[in-house]
């Protein structure tokens, strides 16, 4: 019967996530749109709804009603298939994140954690970039130059970037002593003094260039960059299989936040008088907020440069902070 | 009850898979299977409650594979069928089948005969990674550390086959190459 109730529970809880965040997913698109706007002197969508906030529910018919075109010489099952990896990775990723502190529902403690595996950390990063065979599937069965230019690229992005994230995270789990999410939020339970961000700013520095490789944004989207490559890997599909792509960029974005909180800036702990949760979420919006601004300030890099910055930078650097680390330890 | 069900799922899955891999003449199915397959494979070790091990499975696999890809790229049309030229279908239906019984007699002698025991049970209280730790650096110490020296002379002879004019960027031309070395 216990078993039962946990399967329950544990389907609950990742509706739940999915259904969160594909939402926020979808409102990120619009404050991204409404963000970029600002900062250009703009207005952005205003026309649909009050401050075109409806213009999220007018994307989102659009792209459901289009139709759904396979090109002819494309290999059809995989060409259909690379969107759903690209989303589903993203939402995967997702069942080792702790999002909150523990609290309780009429007499009943929850945790707002869908699987506490040990090697939470581990899981997350590896899911994560398996999520890069999607735009590399799609790239490779389009049967176009471009999107075929658009999945090498996927490739030499995700080779490289691994290496950086890997690494530099390696520093702070060694001060831990655990991969696990939950433990490595404890950790830092003494106040924005206890941040891991003081004691491993490098670390944190790289692991921050790594997530922004990682979710293929500004600027280090060579894979769909439309001045070189045209659409890149998605150059071939159009109205929801596109739409799931975005889907799983954005949810990327929201998990690399959540990842970046925990691990460097503190988690779940209450600060002074601001609550955990809410703590939590303002931290999430911080870093979102940040993703965008990036994207408004920086120009695009080329995919040698991004090969010879992971390389011959911040893969060198990774390595001195993990020796670093170490003789402090020892 | 539902270890098992999640068990056979995996099972089905894995096999189905690898059936793809091996059958398949278009290069981007079978690379594709065998990401899959070897994804579904750590699903095995996450039943078995070694979730270090499953998740290792998916990184290292889905890196390796992600070569693969890059290759696959570089020599072929990958959405065009791979044309197979085999000059005997009998000797090779013979001997894979003759492996394919070899590997599953070796594998399952020791469970017929009920003679298995785990020389490194595992310890209550102590998390996979750390149980990985300490086999690895007690009993396993020297063969790591060779793997480790392998692995380094492997790294230090691909760079070396590799590292011509790895100092400059890749889009600089090569006459502008030559210029910039006779100092123009």
């Amino acid at each position: 019967m216990f078993e039962t109730a946990v399967v329950i529970e544990t389907v609950v809880k990742a509706v739940i996530v999915v259904a969160v965040v594909a939402g926020m997913a979808g409102f990120a698109t619009f404050i991204e749109r409404k963000v970029l706007a600002f900062m250009q002197r703009r207005l952005g969508p205003m026309h649909v709804g009050p401050y075109g906030l409806l213009q999220l529910a007018a994307d989102g018919i659009k792209l459901f009603t289009k139709e759904d075109i396979v090109p002819q010489n494309a290999v059809k099952p995989i060409f259909m298939i690379a969107p759903v990896i690209a989303a589903v990775t993203a939402f995967v990723a997702m069942a080792a994140v702790p999002y909150f502190p523990e609290f309780t529902l009429f007499g009943y403690t929850i945790h707002p954690i869908i699987s506490d595996i040990n090697v939470a950390l581990l899981y997350v990063m590896g899911v994560a970039s398996v999520g890069i065979y999607g735009p590399l599937l799609a790239g490779m069965s389009s049967s176009n130059k471009w999107s075929l230019l658009g999945a090498a690229r996927a490739v030499v992005q995700m080779l490289s970037f691994e290496v950086v994230s890997g690494l530099s995270v390696l520093a702070p789990i060694m001060m831990i002593g655990s991969l696990s999410l939950i433990d490595i939020n404890d950790y830092q339970n003494g106040g924005v003094i206890s941040w891991l961000v003081w004691k491993q700013p490098l670390a944190f520095i790289l692991f921050a260039i790594a997530g922004f490789m990682e979710t293929n944004r500004a600027p280090f989207d060579t894979i769909e960059f439309e001045a070189e490559v045209v659409a890149g890997y998605a150059t071939e599909y159009s109205g929801m299989r596109w739409g799931l792509f975005f889907i799983g960029e954005y949810a990327n974005m929201i998990t690399i936040s959540v990842l970046v909180s925990i691990i460097f800036m503190g988690g779940y702990n209450p600060i002074w008088f601001i609550p955990g949760a809410v703590a939590m979420l303002l931290k999430v919006s911080l870093w979102i907020f940040l993703f965008l601004w990036v994207r408004a300030a920086w120009p695009h890099i080329r995919p040698d440069q991004l090969m010879w910055v992971c390389w011959k930078v911040l893969m060198p650097l990774a390595v001195v902070n993990i020796l670093i680390t170490g003789f402090v330890l020892i | 009850m539902f270890e098992i069900i999640a068990f056979y799922i995996f099972a089905a899955l894995t096999i189905g898979m690898f059936g793809i891999v091996v059958m398949s003449r278009n290069a981007l199915y079978s690379m594709s299977a065998l990401a899959g397959g070897m994804i579904f494979i750590s699903g095995f070790f996450f039943i078995l409650d070694a979730e270090f091990l499953g998740v290792v499975q998916i990184v290292v696999y889905s890196g390796a594979i992600m070569a693969l890809y890059a290759f696959g790229m570089m020599f072929f049309d990958t959405t065009r069928d791979v044309s197979e030229k085999m000059r005997s279908k009998k000797i090779a239906y013979t001997l894979s089948v003759i492996s394919a019984i070899l590997v599953v007699t070796i594998l399952c002698a020791p469970l017929v005969s009920e003679n298995i025991q785990a020389s490194y049970p595992s310890i209550d209280n102590v998390g996979n990674v750390q149980m990985i730790g300490l086999i690895l650096f007690t009993k396993y110490l020297v063969p790591f550390e060779l793997a480790a020296i392998m692995l380094l002379v492997a790294m230090i002879s691909g760079i070396v086959l590799a590292s011509k004019r790895m100092d400059e960027y890749l889009t600089i031309e090569d006459d502008e190459l030559e210029d910039a070395k006779e100092g123009k």
